[in-house]
């Protein structure tokens, strides 16, 4: 196995990195379509899971005809770019969880000890293609929600649709690896992350209209999420930008994913250097 | 009894242990007091536009976000009691070492969920609620006997839930890997207890089969009865009639399984 993942002599880090997430990860499709079976039901699951919250939505619909101002077509537009964004970071690093278990079960130093990085052995580890589910649930939603929505095209906002989903995964991404390295700290706090994984993507679904503002501030200026869709997506929309904040934050996004991911990128590097066996 | 000492035994060891993941109950608590703050803002904003919707007031909706977030992990609306050890077990065939046990399969796992059940709702339950309490108008009653009922029907809903969580895991007998059934029927099952979304907003037909089904009987019911909304007597009847039902089917599958079991042993 050493072997096989130690790259030739000069190539960088983040090659290296992306050569062994992609052959731990191939590994776990192999080893997942071994039970046909149950990958069909877990991917399922994982699509059935993830769309009985759009149902919910479409049962408050059957009762009124906006929420906090919204349509139904425009809060559709808002959770599929969440759903695909927080779905594609999940698909990629939704694994980073369960580092605080490997942490307590003495696990992670096998990782320690092999010659590749273990951020990528990491987020590679039991790769979940079932996750495909989320995504391409996101996916019918934004493309119900680009076939009943009335937007007026124009080609920035048709360019700033990528971008988003881009960014948004990039965000998100961020958030399973700051969430992670906060792990090596807080051994079984595991959940503290769902609040910001998940609590983070079903805040998102919904317009940023119907919170109160202070919590509109926090997503924007402590914990930027609110660049996964709400400040480009209202630019989309025709509709105000949250805050009062001035049209040129909705093309904001890359950078802020650029920002996170290399703020993350410490955090974790900073847990990985703190980080004590447990010995057992 | 002596085995009535044993099953109590038992419930203490699964409360313990639970106990033993303090910051694993922190950080249950701050998820919980998140997912609550967004329900509410959005059942904000839709009573906002139907007051009254589902007979609730305001007041009542914010409040039955709250006793949904403190039961969450109690009930294990979405996974995450015994079950998953259980099904375990059954995989790796170290099963077999439970049925040579003196003890009763069923009622030896449904001691266990209890006892971690009644630690969830003290510690995971109670936090969330009191800061929910403290954030917003709730309308809680102020009567003991309310309250009382509250509990009998939380009671209730821990047998129900546990019901179904056990014969979720003995699929795994004819399954091996009975993770995506398991998968499956929780996201139902989380769905079907009005977690999202109470059951008495669902409209038409639909409404009626939810709030039929036995995972009504997990969020719904004992809210109403807090809430005042619901006859505790009519609520606990169908509570027990499901936790009967299914608990009684569990026997039925679980004989089955373990004859298998021993056909499987040689």
């Amino acid at each position: 196995m050493a072997d096989l993942v130690r790259g030739p002599a000069g190539t960088n880090r983040v090659l290296d990195g992306l050569r062994t997430y992609r052959m731990i990860s191939a590994m776990w499709i192999r080893s997942t379509m071994t039970y046909r079976a149950s990958f069909a039901m877990t991917t399922l699951g994982n699509f059935t899971a993830t769309a009985f919250d759009f149902v919910a939505i479409l049962l408050m619909f059957s009762r009124v005809d906006a929420l906090g101002g919204y349509s139904l077509p425009e809060i559709a537009f808002l959770y599929g770019l969440s759903s695909v964004a927080f779905g594609l970071a999940d698909l990629g690093l939704g694994s980073m969880e369960r580092l605080g278990r490997r942490v307590r079960d003495g696990t992670l130093d096998t990782l320690l000890v092999r010659p590749a990085p273990v951020l990528a052995q990491m987020a590679a580890d039991q790769f979940g293609l079932r996750r495909l589910g989320r995504v391409t649930q996101g996916t019918m939603v934004l493309v119900y929600a680009l076939a009943t929505v009335d937007i007026d095209w124009t080609p920035l906002k048709l360019l700033l649709m990528p971008v988003m989903l881009l960014s948004g995964a990039g965000i998100f991404a961020a958030v399973f690896i700051a969430g992670a390295a906060f792990q090596f700290v807080a051994k079984d706090a595991s959940e503290v992350q769902n609040a910001f994984t998940y609590g983070g993507t079903t805040l998102l679904q919904y317009p940023p209209t119907v919170f109160a503002t202070d919590l509109v501030r926090g997503v924007t200026f402590v914990l930027p999420l609110s660049f996964v869709n709400w400040l480009p997506a209202t630019y989309v929309l025709g509709r105000p930008i949250p805050l009062g904040l001035p049209q040129w934050v909705a093309f904001l996004s890359p950078l802020v994913a650029a920002g996170c991911c290399a703020l993350a990128g410490l955090a974790w590097r900073a847990g990985l250097r703190s980080y004590q066996s447990t010995g057992s | 009894m002596d085995s009535g000492r044993l099953y109590l035994a038992v419930g203490m060891g699964g409360f313990r242990r639970y106990a033993t993941y303090r910051a694993a109950t922190a950080a249950g608590i701050f998820t919980n007091t998140v997912f609550g703050l967004i329900l509410v803002y959005t059942y904000t904003a839709l009573w906002d536009q139907r007051p009254h919707l589902g007979g609730y007031d305001l007041a009542q909706a914010v409040t039955y976000v709250w006793v949904g977030q403190s039961l969450f992990k109690t009930l294990a609306n979405g996974g995450g009691g015994v079950e998953g050890e259980l099904m375990e077990r059954i995989r790796t065939g170290d099963i077999a070492v439970d049925l040579y046990r003196p003890a009763d399969l069923q009622l030896w796992w449904l001691a266990a969920d209890l006892g971690r059940a009644s630690f969830e709702l003290l510690a995971r339950g109670v936090p969330p609620f009191v800061l929910g309490a403290l954030m917003f108008d709730l309308a809680l009653p102020t009567d003991a006997t309310t309250w009382l009922a509250f509990l009998v029907a939380v009671v209730l809903a821990m047998l129900v839930s546990f019901g179904i969580r056990y014969l979720i895991a003995l699929s795994a007998f004819w399954l091996l890997d009975g993770t995506g059934v398991a998968q499956m029927v929780m996201f139902v099952g989380w769905f079907c207890s009005g977690m999202i979304l109470p059951l008495n907003v669902f409209p038409g037909l639909l409404g009626e089969v939810v709030r039929a089904l036995p995972w009504s009987a997990l969020l719904q019911a004992p809210a109403d009865v807090l809430l005042g909304r619901a006859d505790p007597l009519g609520t606990y009847a169908f509570q027990a009639l499901w936790a009967v039902l299914l608990l009684a089917a569990g026997r039925l599958v679980q004989g089955m399984a373990t004859q298998r079991v021993v056909v499987q042993g040689g």
